[in-house]
């Protein structure tokens, strides 16, 4: 829609109407409307938001909300085109959050690549105080709300809760060890809820149309809508709401044209790069939580990365150990030296100096990186390693078929 | 050390800052990308004045600084471009552009033109994916980059 991202076109499609009818009850009410709902958090770890939001600690004040925009998992581009034509739902689903967890404060923290959004972001505040929907005693309610955006830096583990807090609190972007947890302890040691942008873009839908409308969409315990981000060797590339349990195969044949080239689709990695791939014969699958963790892997940011079968999965692999290892804060060893082990390893293989014993070491210091440092980096590494030697060992032995034997 | 000082005008930026936070030590990283944006690189004066701000010794300024990959500290042409090189990008021939754009500005990934008008470097996912392959060059972000296309957007910019 033309101009939606302006406060006049907003307003006209009921834009901010929800705040008056969230105001008319009590905070506890929408925290439980949202629990009722079923929304998951969809930045990608899937947590159920109300319930988070019930885990703020008691009686403690301040408290804060901050919006993950961080968005920087590979393949995902969903919360940079959501904030850049829908600003205004972002800024009316904070400010009802803010209003069920008496948040006073918030804040959205942006990835430091979207200074051109903030600009946008910037406008759209303004016009939000000019109106009285931010600001002291938002529409006679008594309920009072600050938001303000602040940029990050460059730094892809940023987007993990914890060290998003540290980089707002000016320092370096490192996670924290949890417990405790931001709802208990985050922003200044104060409770915080933390949501992705897209999470909180569903509260105003929540509060206007009701919680069982939207869990009246989806399937038995994936509730709602979820934006996939569909990319890579697709005809339509794009940005797709589906209904959470849409077969695969429709996201990326019907809704993304199929695969173009006349080639034939090879694996795909439905929840951005820190999820195992999965291998063509799986594209029935259905698009929700629980059935991709049945197929052994996860929904994720809801990144659908399309591989057709041109390329050696090996390739794609590297590259995202390379992402990885440079992204590693280094603060745990596992993850540090184990993506910088696992690269200089692959790259041997893919310079014909490998040797098939070479696969054995990798998935032993996968082993040892899986569930074993503070955030879940290293797992993210873990994944499109384990998952491509799993279905695509094939494509490593092609690698061994060369190998000189003086270098073995 | 002498060399940096804020001017009026960021002064009166740096007080809009510090009013966005209940605590200063958030006002770090605003205060590193107003230096940068400004020089194109954070300097070692740059960062003295950016401690007296917070209070802090230059040493945690540099610390947090050397984090963050979008602060510099040799300074980075007019023009910076970040390149993706992530999977989706990838997956659509970022490689061989990337060479081409290297080609034609006559420098190696990771290197400013001689008359600091271009900086390229080598990014990860920018988050255009369903664009790939695509660049960042200051704030502006273009997908669905050809050849063409690139030389195109380079004589544009002076």
């Amino acid at each position: 829609m033309k101009d939606l991202h302006t406060m006049k076109v907003y307003e006209e499609q009921g834009g901010y109407r929800s705040l008056k009818k969230a105001f008319a009850q009590k905070p506890e009410e929408i925290v439980e409307a949202v629990k009722a709902s079923g929304l998951r958090g969809r930045g990608g770890a899937g947590f159920p938001a109300g319930l988070k939001w019930s885990f703020l600690a008691k009686d403690v004040f301040p408290r804060y909300l901050c919006c993950n925009a961080d968005e920087s998992e590979p393949g995902t581009c969903k919360d940079r085109e959501l904030m850049l034509k829908n600003p205004h739902m972002l800024i009316e689903g904070m400010i009802l959050c803010s209003y069920a967890c008496r948040v006073e404060t918030g804040y959205i923290y942006l990835r430091g690549e979207f200074h051109d959004l903030n600009f946008n972001l910037e406008k759209a505040l303004e016009d939000a105080y000019a109106k009285g929907y931010l600001g002291k005693n938002i529409l006679g309610s008594g309920f009072n709300f600050n938001l303000h955006t602040h940029l990050g830096a460059g730094a892809y583990i940023c987007g993990e809760e914890s060290a998003l807090l540290n980089s707002l609190e000016g320092e370096r972007g490192e996670p924290r060890m949890k417990p405790p947890f931001p709802a208990v302890e985050g922003l200044y040691a104060k409770p915080t809820v933390v949501n992705n942008v897209e999470t909180l873009c569903v509260v105003p839908y929540i509060v206007n149309e009701g919680a069982e409308k939207y869990a009246s969409l989806g399937t038995e315990k994936s509730k709602g809508t979820k934006l996939v981000s569909v990319s890579g060797h697709v005809k339509k590339p794009g940005n797709y709401e589906v209904v959470l349990g849409t077969p695969i195969r429709e996201i990326i044949y019907d809704l993304a044209g199929g695969i173009r080239d006349g080639n034939k689709l090879k694996a795909f990695i439905p929840g951005g790069s820190s999820v195992p791939m999965l291998p063509a014969d799986q594209v029935d699958v259905s698009y929700d939580y629980e059935s991709l963790a049945a197929a052994g892997t996860m929904l994720g940011s809801g990144a659908m990365i399309v591989i057709d079968d041109s390329v050696n999965i090996v390739e794609t692999t590297l590259r995202l150990i390379s992402f990885y290892m440079h992204e590693s804060c280094g603060k745990c060893t596992h993850c540090r030296e184990g993506t910088r082990w696992l690269y200089q390893i692959v790259e041997r293989i893919m310079q014909n100096k490998g040797q098939l014993e070479y696969i054995e070491k990798m998935e032993d210091i996968c082993d040892n990186m899986a569930m074993k440092t503070f955030c879940p980096l290293a797992d993210a590494c873990v994944s499109p390693v384990v998952s491509s030697i799993k279905y695509f060992r094939s494509d490593y032995e092609e690698y061994f078929k060369n190998v000189p034997v003086s270098s073995v | 050390m002498s060399g940096f000082t804020f001017s009026a005008e960021q002064e009166k930026e740096i007080e809009h800052i510090f009013a966005k936070y209940p605590f200063k030590k958030s006002a770090m990283l605003p205060l590193l990308t107003l230096v940068q944006r400004a020089e194109r690189r954070v300097s070692p004066e740059a960062m003295v004045a950016i401690s007296k701000k917070m209070d802090c010794s230059p040493a945690y300024v540099q610390s947090v600084m050397s984090f963050y990959t979008m602060y510099h500290a040799e300074k980075v042409g007019n023009y910076l471009i970040l390149f993706c090189i992530n999977i989706s990008c990838q997956l659509n021939g970022c490689d061989k552009l990337l060479e081409y754009t290297a080609k034609k500005l006559g420098i190696k990934v990771g290197e400013t033109t001689p008359d600091e008008k271009f900086t390229l470097h080598r990014e990860e996912c920018l988050a255009l994916c369903t664009e790939a392959p695509m660049m960042r060059i200051n704030d502006t972000y273009y997908g669905d980059l050809t050849e063409q296309r690139i030389g195109q957007i380079l004589d544009s910019l002076d």
